[in-house]
């Protein structure tokens, strides 16, 4: 039987009030989204036991509050990786991860988790360095490498990779998918870069203004859109088997709709991706299009049309039972005559491609 | 230097060694609760203790005179307690002094724990550490400069102290006659040889304390910008 994270609380805290009734899996990687100012940071604190809910956080059936009872963050086992890495600055890095490591619980060898978690994360020349003498990318792995030497129950992230440029996060990425697929430990990750949720989350749970917007699937809540994506960027999400590579360097995407083509950009084929299709790169078109230059054209059926403003709507397509959003114009509405149930093609201008 | 002066200058570092050590171990709760409390009585207890900076020494001096005295609460129970009375005593000094120079002590921890925050108390938290294990790995590391600041400070100041010891302590030999006190006795006796001696040994001994600290501050100042 999976585990699962119990939430039942309203948390205030001067004008702001967070307030969650939710059942989070403990497994896999389940991203918290949303504006910020939604609530994600202090949800993650309330389960860390950093801020009391006076509300019920329990956990695979132990109650961490509630009843009367408030178990304190060190029992809790809950790693936090926080936004910034808050390495202790009086040891360096080995004392850093040793200071976890001793404190994993009865029956684990200190020393020997140490090497071989600093052999995992790279860390082996920074070892003797301090904390100020890490660069950004460097602290973060440490800290997470930290994290993990402490054996958590469950991990917490709160935007680990917000303060680090593109190939630092490039850096920082296959670590946590480790994490979540070799080790199985549950991972709470919060973000609002909807590229990290694409690429790591299995699960997403969407926070508007303090409350639980949407939880399920990460394909069903980034298709459903809504107040937490902001309104305007709504994108779709499709998983695919990475079926092969054309020799003109183009890697085949195959999933129940059809196939799609993306450059290869060294994937190993056999793997399933995820691609992102943001709905203002898709157009619709009713009769299957011809010399056209983009690649992608999946057969398509309009599911709802729904306004946006004066001029714009958004289109809902099914596609195989994958939902697509394009964003047209209410003049191309009419002139395609696109109503409810109607067959048409979705040309794709562009399709990003996240590993995992 | 005479057999009085060497017995006043003991007696004045032994009274500046005890308060100090009792006075850190003191205000390490009190500080850490002004840094972290949110309570409505933390204004109230900062301005209480840092009333003895602006207070005339022998303000607390007579106050202590009037508690130390073995008919009052705490000069009885001590009496009972010990034997002896408080007033005119090492012990009467020891305790005067800890109130003499608790914001000495209080103040520099306090600032160091909110400079330090909750961050790393956090960060030690989540590992696994248990509140004094923390304290412990991470509070005290992180905060050795501030604790050097205080016990430095309450150090220096409790050896120049003169007021309170005069009121509460009087002028006995080995029990209460402090530096301050001999000094202050000499002059009065027009024995100007032995008041520059003791006046110079004070100004000394304070320099080389507090050069101590700042020299020991530079260097770990330098340390951390490495």
């Amino acid at each position: 039987m999976s585990q699962s994270l119990d939430l039942d609380f309203r948390l205030r805290q001067g004008g702001f009030a967070l307030e969650v009734r939710q059942s989070l899996p403990v497994a896999g990687l389940t991203a918290i989204f949303g504006p910020s100012g939604a609530g994600k940071s202090t949800l993650l604190r309330a389960i860390a036991g950093f801020e009391r809910t006076g509300g019920q956080i329990s956990f695979g059936g132990d109650i961490w509050e509630g009843d009367g009872r408030f178990l304190a963050p060190h029992l809790r086992r809950v790693g936090y990786v926080f936004q910034e890495p808050r390495l202790f600055a009086h040891l360096d890095v080995a004392g850093n991860l040793t200071y976890a490591a001793r404190r994993a619980g009865a029956g684990t060898d200190a020393s020997a988790d140490v090497a071989a978690t600093a052999q995992r994360f790279g860390l082996g020349p920074l070892m003797v360095r301090r904390p100020h003498q890490l660069s950004g990318g460097e602290a973060q792995r440490v800290a997470l490498a930290r994290a993990v030497l402490a054996r958590p129950r469950l991990l917490v992230m709160d935007e680990p990779v917000s303060a680090l440029d593109a190939a630092r996060r490039a850096e920082i990425f296959p670590l946590i998918e480790a994490l979540r697929d070799r080790d199985g430990i549950g991972i709470l990750y919060v973000s609002h870069a909807l590229t990290e949720v694409v690429r790591l989350a299995g699960h997403v749970l969407t926070l508007v203004d303090g409350r639980v917007a949407g939880f399920g699937p990460a394909a069903a809540i980034i298709a459903e859109g809504g107040a937490a994506f902001g309104g305007v960027d709504t994108a779709c999400l499709i998983e695919a088997e990475h079926a092969g590579d054309t020799a003109d360097g183009l890697a085949q995407l195959s999933f129940s709709g059809g196939t799609l083509l993306v450059p290869a950009q060294g994937l190993a084929p056999g793997g399933r991706v995820r691609v992102l299709v943001q709905a203002r790169d898709v157009m619709i078109a009713r009769a299957p299009p011809e010399g056209l230059s983009a690649l992608n054209v999946l057969a398509v059926r309009v599911v709802a049309i729904t306004d946006l403003g004066p001029a714009d709507c958004e289109v809902r397509l099914d596609c195989a039972g994958w939902v697509l959003r394009a964003r047209v114009t209410r003049r191309s509405v009419q002139a395609l005559a696109l109503a409810e149930g109607v067959h048409c093609h979705a040309v794709l201008k562009s399709v990003a491609l996240a590993r995992g | 230097m005479s057999a009085g002066d060497l017995q006043s200058l003991w007696l004045t570092l032994r009274l500046a060694g005890v308060v100090t050590g009792l006075l850190l171990l003191i205000a390490t709760p009190l500080a850490w609760w002004l840094a972290h409390s949110r309570a409505r009585l933390v204004p109230v207890v900062e301005a209480l203790t840092a009333l003895p900076l602006v207070l005339p020494p022998t303000v607390i001096g007579f106050y202590m005179l009037v508690a130390f005295a073995p008919g009052s609460l705490v000069g009885g129970l001590w009496l009972r307690l010990t034997g002896h009375g408080l007033g005119f005593s090492f012990a009467g000094l020891v305790v005067a002094s800890l109130f003499y120079s608790l914001p000495f002590a209080v103040q520099p921890l306090q600032a160091g724990f909110v400079q330090m925050g909750r961050a790393p108390l956090e960060a030690a938290a989540s590992l696994g550490a248990a509140p004094w294990d923390a304290f412990l790995s991470v509070t005290l590391p992180l905060s050795l400069r501030a604790y050097l600041t205080a016990g430095v400070l309450t150090f220096a100041h409790t050896m120049g102290e003169f007021g309170v010891v005069l009121m509460v302590g009087g002028n006995i030999p080995g029990q209460t006659r402090v530096i301050s006190v001999a000094l202050y006795e000499a002059v009065e006796g027009l024995d100007y040889g032995a008041a520059h001696r003791l006046a110079g040994l004070l100004m000394v001994l304070s320099f080389a304390v507090l050069l101590g600290l700042y020299g020991l501050n530079a260097q770990t100042g330098r340390g951390r910008a490495k």
